[in-house]
């Protein structure tokens, strides 16, 4: 609970440069309105208006300030506009959900009415979309991890891929992943793979990257000593790496797992962006962009943060936990 | 039990070789306890790792057990203890007594004998199932040499293992290594830059000097076996301990 309040004191301070910021960044929309509603402004016509600052327009017209804040389609919604769109598109939907008991007379196997299932089925529904990100970015964030891993042991191991490999995953992450999502889509649908494994692809690449570069830092990180001491027991390689690299690898490993985690979840909503996707957290935010739906397009993004902040803690909890078992925290 | 004859190492570093040990000859019988003293750079942890076959030597020979010190170290002749515990943090004291065992294939039942043997002989019984950074620096440095013993190697290398303990720690753990090497016979190489330390624990003392890396005196001890720590005030003991300042003062290990 000690934690609370500086994370609370954060969010607070957010919110209040966020409510400060709406009135000036819808302050023009509501003056154009005002100006076509036939109230006096100051300029008086919209070409004189657009040529004047902000600044001056907002001394100038404080009436209008209020109407900047009750704006129906703002450039900037007000938090508590976001906050109510998230609640109508997750808990929202479930009108009519009840517990009906086990048996013939509830609608279904599970017991809830199916207004329960609103919550996770409508296509309205945030969770739903959440979901449908979620779960390539977990594939992703796996095939990344064991990828990363995979390549770590070889350039620990192995010369030539000491000095080949590492350039090559630093130069692929230049890449703009943008320009890369729509190719992989395209070559695996001609291939006849749909729907999680491209998401998942493109996540993971993302996030083998922060996997690699830790990986390689922890099985690196054992000094001469200890290398030495089991050179004095002739041990093998892989009794060297299973009993001495791999554990002292973990504490880099699950710090890389939180960077790369997060890049997945951005890899996945990227991913979901340039392909038209229907599904998902960026199918949110592109169709929210096309309507100019900025409500729809914050709940999106709150959303995304909510995930990627409940897997990180996933994540932190897992390494706890681990590392505790292992008397690596004390 | 170690033979060294002619013994010469040369390191290539960019600033051109280093004579790290030049024409060293050394014999250690089985049960000697053998202190190295020097200065730093006079070879004396170089030498411990030829024997341990850690490093190569460029020339002469040396011989572990009539054997080379690589086939030594295959046939578990030695256990080698750092300058620091090194004992893995994830690992009970148990759990790092067995990593040898585990990994030259003792049986379980066996390795748990061996590990109570051991913790009792460098009296840290009933602390098997803690972690090192739960236990004093001296104790973990017990626990170091409990490893190190825990395979029934004759012999010990020991490479400065109290240099980074204060001196009142240092004194009871050379106690402890005394009576240790009473009860187990076996045959211990000490490295050590301490006079005192030398001529408390051995009954030969190498003295080295550096550049070249080399031996300019071998003292028998003629201390007895049975030594409480109040020898140190003999001038049997002060005789000794002179000898070896002679010594070092002799490689010129005071100029610079």
């Amino acid at each position: 609970m000690r934690s609370a309040v500086p994370i609370l004191t954060v969010v607070a301070v957010i919110l209040g440069l966020w409510y400060l910021a709406v009135g000036p960044m819808n302050f023009r929309l509501a003056l154009d309105a005002a100006t076509r509603g036939g109230e006096a402004v100051t300029p008086a016509t919209p070409d004189e208006q657009s040529e004047t600052g902000l600044i001056r327009l907002m001394l100038d017209n404080p009436d209008v300030l209020p109407a900047a804040y009750a704006f129906e389609r703002p450039r900037l919604p007000q938090p508590q506009d976001v906050v109510v769109e998230i609640y109508d598109n997750t808990v929202g939907l479930a009108r009519g959900c009840e517990w009906q008991g086990w048996g013939a007379e509830s609608d279904n196997w599970t017991g809830l009415s199916d207004g329960c299932l609103r919550v996770i089925e409508n296509r309205r529904s945030l969770i739903y979309h959440a979901w449908k990100t979620l779960a390539p970015t977990l594939v992703g964030f796996a095939i990344g991890t064991g990828l990363g891993i995979l390549l770590a042991v070889g350039i620990v191991y192995n010369r030539t891929m000491d000095l080949s490999v590492m350039p090559w995953a630093i130069a692929s992450q230049t890449i703009p992943i943008l320009a890369i999502a729509p190719m992989i889509i395209v070559v695996m649908n001609a291939m006849g793979i749909q729907g999680l494994l491209p998401k998942s692809l493109i996540s993971s690449y993302l996030s083998f990257f922060p996997v690699v570069v830790g990986m390689v830092k922890g099985l690196r990180s054992p000094g001469s000593m200890d290398l030495d001491l089991l050179r004095t027991y002739s041990a093998s390689r892989p009794q060297e790496f299973w009993k001495l690299r791999l554990p002292s690898s973990l504490p880099y490993l699950f710090a890389s797992l939180k960077i790369g985690i997060a890049a997945a979840l951005v890899g996945t909503i990227v991913a979901e962006l340039p392909t038209g996707a229907r599904f998902g957290l960026g199918a949110r935010l592109l169709s929210g962009s096309y309507y100019g739906q900025t409500v729809q397009i914050w709940a999106a993004l709150i959303m995304a943060a909510v995930c990627a902040a409940g897997l990180v803690w996933l994540i932190g909890a897992i390494e706890k936990r681990t590392l505790t078992r292992l008397g690596l925290v004390r | 039990m170690i033979k060294a004859e002619g013994l010469n190492l040369v390191f290539q570093t960019n600033d051109g070789p280093v004579h790290a040990l030049k024409d060293v000859d050394l014999g250690i019988d089985k049960g000697e306890f053998v202190s190295f003293i020097g200065p730093s750079g006079c070879g004396k942890t170089t030498l411990l790792r030829c024997i341990a076959a850690l490093e190569e030597p460029t020339g002469g020979s040396l011989t572990v057990n009539g054997m080379s010190p690589d086939e030594a170290r295959r046939n578990r002749a030695y256990g080698y203890v750092f300058q620091a515990a090194g004992l893995y943090p994830w690992r009970t004291i148990a759990g790092n007594i067995k990593l040898p065992l585990e990994i030259m294939g003792f049986l379980r039942s066996e390795q748990e004998k061996r590990v109570n043997n051991v913790l009792q002989l460098v009296d840290l019984e009933g602390f098997g199932k803690k972690y090192p950074w739960q236990l004093s620096g001296g104790m973990q440095q017990r626990a170091s040499i409990a490893r190190a013993l825990a395979f029934d190697a004759d012999l010990l290398l020991m490479d400065e293992p109290f240099g980074a303990l204060d001196e009142i720690v240092r004194d009871h753990l050379n106690e402890q290594l005394l009576q240790l090497w009473a009860r187990t016979d076996k045959t211990i190489a000490f490295v050590t830059h301490s006079i005192p330390e030398a001529v408390y624990l051995s009954t030969k003392i190498v003295v080295m000097s550096p550049r070249p890396g080399r031996i300019t005196d071998i003292i028998d001890s003629p201390l007895p076996k049975e030594r409480p720590l109040d020898i140190r005030d003999t001038p049997e003991f002060l005789a000794v301990a002179h000898r070896v300042r002679e010594g070092l003062r002799a490689g010129h290990a005071y100029d610079d």
